[in-house]
């Protein structure tokens, strides 16, 4: 019997397959990839009732336009999104986010785009037919690491599914809350006392906007200058995920999933665990402002974000 | 040793071993790291997710659902770290072209430097370097250091891209861009060889910690016909 696969019509903007991401190689100089928005990523997958480390489509901006050859099966689609289901007779249904639905062959799924966020997830039951690079699914397009010869997707390339012919749908549903204020917590990072008084004054205080030069890799803010006392440059040396550096020109950058593993910019603060999720899904043009919170603050606050995952998660059930 | 122990933000232990670069705390931060690599590889410890050691830092990741920085603190202050006697590094000798296409930097460091670009080139050439870390993207070799006189800070605004190959210099150290990736260090070259091998899961960097790393100059003819 054939395999069944998504035929990509339009590729989209960044698409890619995403997982929890892979470990132990930062110091070979391999980030950790993995989806952006990791509470998405495993609402996905819960979704169409797969384990919750099954690898994912993860797009950014506009998504791809998918053809589904050879079989039938469930998949669901998280995060703020625009999408539509075209079946093969032409019908056109509005999709609906954290929703399964089912996909018959020759029907297509037309991601249209994100709203007020940039990633999407889409998941399919049982999965993608695709091959582990170094403990981890995932495409890192900066090192050419993972599915597709760690390249994003384009047109005319396939996305092979384990699991074809599902007899019956899964009906689960997720009302996801969106709404947010767009307040990021961080903690002080390691060169806080780098900067003037002024600086700290502003980076608390003021509003910075989400510039365009923002990916996987991170995000350039633009705002006050965040003026340096001591020195713009510091001996390279690792990064984590939220990690925030200023370089000579005062503007903070974010590390996100991609990014490099060691760096020579100090470091201002550091974007809690439990906010991750929100910055990477911050779109260009938004203001966010940051607020500081202590170590000890920052791992309650990792608690009741885990338990509200597993809110969604349970609701799911 | 570890001078002193923090967090980076919630998720990272930052382990500091001083401010200096220089080979011995180098190769303190490189026994820190194999050590603690096998107690993770042995399961002697669970939740940590990425080291990554650098001239004289170490950092530690790990998984908050699993652990939490008290105790990957305590942890790392209970640790009795022996030497690493096993020496089993290599001479690497890497061959660069220096033409004004692939050395994009040449003006802006011939005005902060005061030198012309012989003499940039006499003083990068001559001397062998020793790798105190690989990262950033993957394989990058961090390489030092550098004659005084060819010492510059990084670029005010990093690019958006560097191409791949690139051959990058910064205060009192060189580098080699692996990828096409953004990056802020004055490039004052390009080499054809192929730095970071993803088909070899064993050892996957050709340069790395401990390495002493060589510089050859080759034509743009030689680069363009290079052959591996």
């Amino acid at each position: 019997m054939n395999k069944a696969y998504f035929e990509i019509l339009r590729a989209g903007v960044n698409t890619t397959i995403q997982d929890k991401g892979r470990n132990h190689l930062y110091h070979v100089g391999i980030a950790v990839s993995g989806a952006i928005d990791q509470r998405n990523y495993t609402l996905s997958n819960k979704l169409v009732e797969n384990q919750l480390i099954e690898p994912v489509v993860e797009f950014a901006y506009q998504g791809p336009l998918l053809k589904l050859k050879n079989g039938k099966i469930n998949f669901a689609i998280s995060g703020d999104i625009l999408f539509k289901i075209i079946r093969k007779n032409l019908e056109v249904e509005e999709g609906e986010c954290y929703k399964s639905y089912i996909l018959d062959e020759e029907d297509q799924i037309d991601i249209i785009s994100t709203k007020n966020s940039t990633y999407g997830y889409l998941a399919v039951n049982g999965g993608f037919d695709l091959e582990k690079s170094w403990g981890s699914y995932s495409i890192n397009t900066k090192a050419n690491i993972g599915p597709n010869d760690g390249k994003k997707y384009s047109l005319d390339d396939k996305i092979f599914i384990k699991k074809i012919d599902i007899k019956s749908p899964i009906n689960k549903k997720i009302n996801f809350d969106y709404s947010t204020d767009n307040i990021i917590r961080i903690i002080k990072g390691t060169n806080f006392d780098y900067f003037s008084k002024d600086a700290i004054d502003k980076l608390f205080n003021e509003d910075f906007l989400i510039t365009n030069l923002a990916d996987r890799m991170g995000i350039r803010l633009k705002g006050p200058k965040l003026e340096n006392i001591k020195n713009t440059n510091i001996k390279s040396e690792g990064l984590v995920r939220g990690v925030i550096q200023v370089p000579a020109d005062g503007n903070p950058i974010i590390m996100l999933s991609d990014h490099g593993t060691v760096g020579g910019y100090p470091k201002i603060g550091v974007v809690i665990a439990a906010d991750l999720d929100l910055v990477g899904q911050l779109t260009p043009g938004t203001k966010i402002n940051f607020k500081e919170v202590s170590l000890e603050e920052a791992q309650n606050i990792f608690k009741a974000y885990t338990e509200d995952t597993n809110k969604y998660l349970n609701e799911c059930n | 040793m570890v001078k002193n122990i923090s967090n980076l933000g919630d998720a990272a232990v930052y382990c500091d071993f001083g401010s200096e670069v220089n080979e011995v705390i180098n190769a303190s931060v490189i026994d820190y790291f194999h050590h603690i690599s096998k107690l993770i590889k042995d399961k002697k410890i669970e939740g940590i997710t990425n080291l990554t050691p650098s001239y004289n830092k170490l950092i530690i990741s790990f998984d908050l659902t699993i652990t939490n920085y008290k105790k990957i603190k305590n942890f790392i202050e209970g640790l009795t770290i022996n030497r690493d006697i096993k020496n089993n590094n290599q001479k690497i000798k890497i061959p660069v072209c220096c033409d004004d296409e692939y050395g994009l930097d040449f003006l802006r460091l011939i005005e902060k430097l005061n030198i012309d670009k012989d003499k940039i080139l006499e003083l990068y050439f001559g001397k062998e370097y020793f790798c105190y870390m690989t990262g950033f993207i993957a394989g990058m070799p961090f390489l030092g250091d550098l004659n005084e006189n060819i010492r510059c800070d990084r670029l005010e605004t990093p690019r958006l891209k560097m191409p791949k190959g690139s051959v990058g210099i910064t205060e009192q150290f060189a580098n080699i861009y692996t990828f096409e990736s953004p990056g802020g260090w004055n490039i004052i070259g390009n080499t054809p060889k192929k730095i970071f091998d993803d088909k070899n899961l064993i050892q996957p960097a050709l340069v790395n910690p401990g390495d002493k790393v060589s510089f050859y100059q080759i034509t743009k003819e030689d680069y363009l016909n290079w052959n591996e």
